[in-house]
């Protein structure tokens, strides 16, 4: 087999090149080859990126915080400390093998925090390498990383999804969003623009069904390794299913990723040890993670949305502009979300209650329809508008997935900003509250109308008075803005007082 | 670049009462070579490495080490202790002492030299060939020309 190990000690002179001699040693008498990073004073020359991915197994053989521990992400390790190196090389190198034929990203001698935090470390680094891997000890910065690691994964789903439904409501119009995968297979044909549009509509929504259950898997995955992958994605998968959105996703993912993580700590038998991350955990963490979703979680989240409905429709007499107000609020709390749901299909129906008794122009259903649509423009669009005046709040996957988010949110995808409130929910979700609210109220302050029920700018011409709806728009893009730069500005000068992290790179 | 060790460096048949005697014994002779300018400053720095960890190492090999501004250049006391020892080792006392006195700021040349040093002092050939030394001047030279320079 091939290793690579990390050797450090305090004074950095004489164990950690004991330990890397010995490993060495031993090892090649073991038939394995180990390749040494010393980490000691006389500096040290970094294992290259094709010695660490040929590598079996990883040998911690070190006393100080490894340095750069996220490139070893993913792979069998054992944790021993620089002094058994030093007088056990042999039962280090039998003990690392082990750890390599067991399989999966357990050490043999402890699972640490540390080590936990390394998968997720690592994880959302190769996912992206822009990723901050901050190395910090704290709750609040593993949670962090964890929810970093699941974002990096959605953005492509994002990117793709979206832009692709974007081109097909440019192409085909809002009355694209009733094709199905049945009427392009039966129906395309390549002179049709409607049939390109189709098209698009199909895989991006396609795309768009990962969006929830990649993010949740990813983020078990952050937590669990790989014994994560099953739960995470099926929680993810049901947190859709019960309409619960992407915040469901985050407690599927979380919820998936503990049961997991606990499992895969257990001490269990040798004989079984094998079995344990294919086959035993995957199958306890997903069962269980189903059972939390549907059963504990599921009639809660459904009674809400049922009673937001009712409250909804009981609101007829209050005022238009207050009502813009709550459907803002609504659209902007979980972008996609049960509650955004709500205040959509009522918007919805409304809309189409308005097509059965054709009435009026000024009919204020239609007014709703044009409220609900503008509001769930402003959270992708107003984070776009942040990621470009204030770089440095953003890591560079956010940065990019802004560039995205312009196209989404002008194209009512509103799923655009989930990345960016998946990564900081406490600090993104207020602001798109508030900007949504506002662009709402002032649509019904306006008296815009809307007849489509979707299509963002590309259906523009169905709206009354164009330019002050685009206004209201931009009016709440623009608080949006501030807001998320505000809340994430004292967030950044919060977590610069705490103790700072290990440097992962000295 | 000044040798790591001379025969001056060497204690061949050394007689300590603890860990601390022998460390004390060849810090002496660093100072009288002038690479050690305070005794009782050098020793309290190597005292406070030996309290985090012992530096027994597995081979009879007693490892007092420190990197300190009492130092003036990087240098290896050696002593054969025929009688033993203890430094605090899994398997027994230690029988060849090796002090490590390196300076504190450092360039990495000589850490890389001190380095090799402890790569050495794992192989079993090396240990053998420092008790089998005639004299003095056989080990201070075989062990500066194992770890170059």
């Amino acid at each position: 087999m091939k290793f690579v190990a990390v050797t450090s000690c305090p004074t950095g002179i004489a164990h950690t090149y004991m330990a890397a001699e010995n490993l060495e040693q031993f090892g090649k008498a073991a038939g394995h080859d180990v390749q040494v990073e010393t980490q000691g004073s006389a500096g040290s020359v970094p294992l290259s990126d094709d010695v660490i991915a040929a590598a079996d197994g990883v040998i911690f053989a070190a006393d100080l915080p490894v340095k750069g521990k996220e490139r070893f992400a993913g792979k069998p390790f054992v944790d021993v400390g620089v002094k058994k190196a030093v007088h056990d090389g042999p039962g280090v190198i039998a003990a690392a093998v082990e750890a390599v034929e067991s399989g999966g990203g357990a050490s043999l001698e402890h699972i640490d925090a540390a080590g936990a935090e390394v998968k997720a470390a690592g994880a959302s680094s190769t996912a992206a390498p822009g990723t901050k891997a901050t190395g910090g000890q704290s709750v609040a910065s593993r949670i962090k990383q964890y929810l970093m690691t699941g974002v990096s994964y959605m953005i492509p789903f994002v990117a793709a999804g979206g832009i692709m439904i974007a081109i097909s409501f440019m192409l085909g119009g809002y009355k694209i969003s009733t094709t199905t995968a049945a009427d392009v297979i039966n129906t395309f044909s390549p002179f049709s623009v409607q049939s390109w549009a189709g098209l698009f509509f199909v895989t991006g929504g396609a795309a768009f069904g990962f969006l929830v259950p990649v993010l949740s898997g990813f983020i078990a995955f952050a937590i669990a390794d790989r014994p994560g992958i099953a739960p995470g994605f099926v929680g993810g998968t049901l947190a859709v299913a019960t309409g619960a959105g992407f915040l469901g996703g985050l407690a599927t993912g979380f919820i998936g990723g503990f049961i997991a993580l606990y499992f895969s700590r257990l001490n269990v038998p040798k004989s079984i040890r094998g079995v344990m991350p294919v086959v035993v955990i995957p199958l306890i963490a997903t069962f269980l993670t189903g059972l939390i979703m549907l059963i504990i979680l599921g009639k809660p989240i459904k009674w809400l949305m049922d009673s937001l409905s009712s409250a909804l429709l009981g609101m007829t007499g209050t005022a238009a502009i207050a009502l813009g107000a709550i459907l803002g609020l609504m659209m902007g709390f979980d972008l996609g979300g049960p509650i955004n749901k709500v205040a959509y299909t009522f918007a919805i129906t409304g809309l189409s209650a308005v097509a059965l008794d054709e009435s009026g122009a000024n009919d204020p259903r239609l007014q709703i329809m044009a409220a609900v649509m503008a509001a769930g423009m402003t959270p992708p669009l107003g984070l776009a508008l942040a990621t470009v005046l204030r770089k440095r709040l953003f890591t560079e996957p956010e940065i990019e997935n802004g560039k995205a988010a312009w196209i989404l949110g002008a194209s009512f995808i509103t799923e655009g900003a989930i990345p960016f409130a998946a990564a900081a929910p406490l600090r993104v979700i207020p602001a798109t509250m508030v900007g949504s609210a506002v662009t709402g109220a002032l649509v019904m302050a306006f008296g815009n109308t809307l007849r489509a029920p979707h299509g963002g700018i590309w259906v523009v011409a169905l709206i009354s008075n164009p330019f002050l709806y685009l206004l209201a728009v931009a009016i709440g893009m623009v608080i949006t803005a501030f807001g998320v730069v505000f809340l994430k500005g004292l967030g950044s000068k919060a977590s610069a007082k705490a103790p700072s992290g290990v440097p992962v790179n000295a | 670049m000044t040798d790591l060790i001379t025969p001056e460096l060497v204690a061949l048949d050394l007689v300590a009462t603890d860990k601390a005697d022998a460390t004390r014994q060849l810090a002496k002779k660093l100072q009288a070579a002038g690479r050690v300018t305070d005794l009782e400053g050098f020793l309290a720095d190597v005292a406070a490495r030996e309290a985090q960890m012992a530096t027994g190492m597995p081979g009879g090999i007693g490892l007092p080490h420190a990197r300190s501004e009492h130092v003036t250049v990087p240098t290896l006391g050696l002593a054969r202790v025929p009688g033993g020892v203890d430094f605090g080792a899994p398997d027994g006392p230690a029988t060849l002492v090796f002090l490590i006195a390196a300076p504190a700021g450092g360039g990495s040349e000589h850490l890389t030299i001190l380095a090799a040093l402890a790569r050495r002092l794992v192989r079993p050939a090396f240990r053998q060939t420092i008790i089998d030394a005639a004299d003095e001047a056989a080990v201070a030279s075989y062990v500066q020309s194992e770890v170059g320079s």
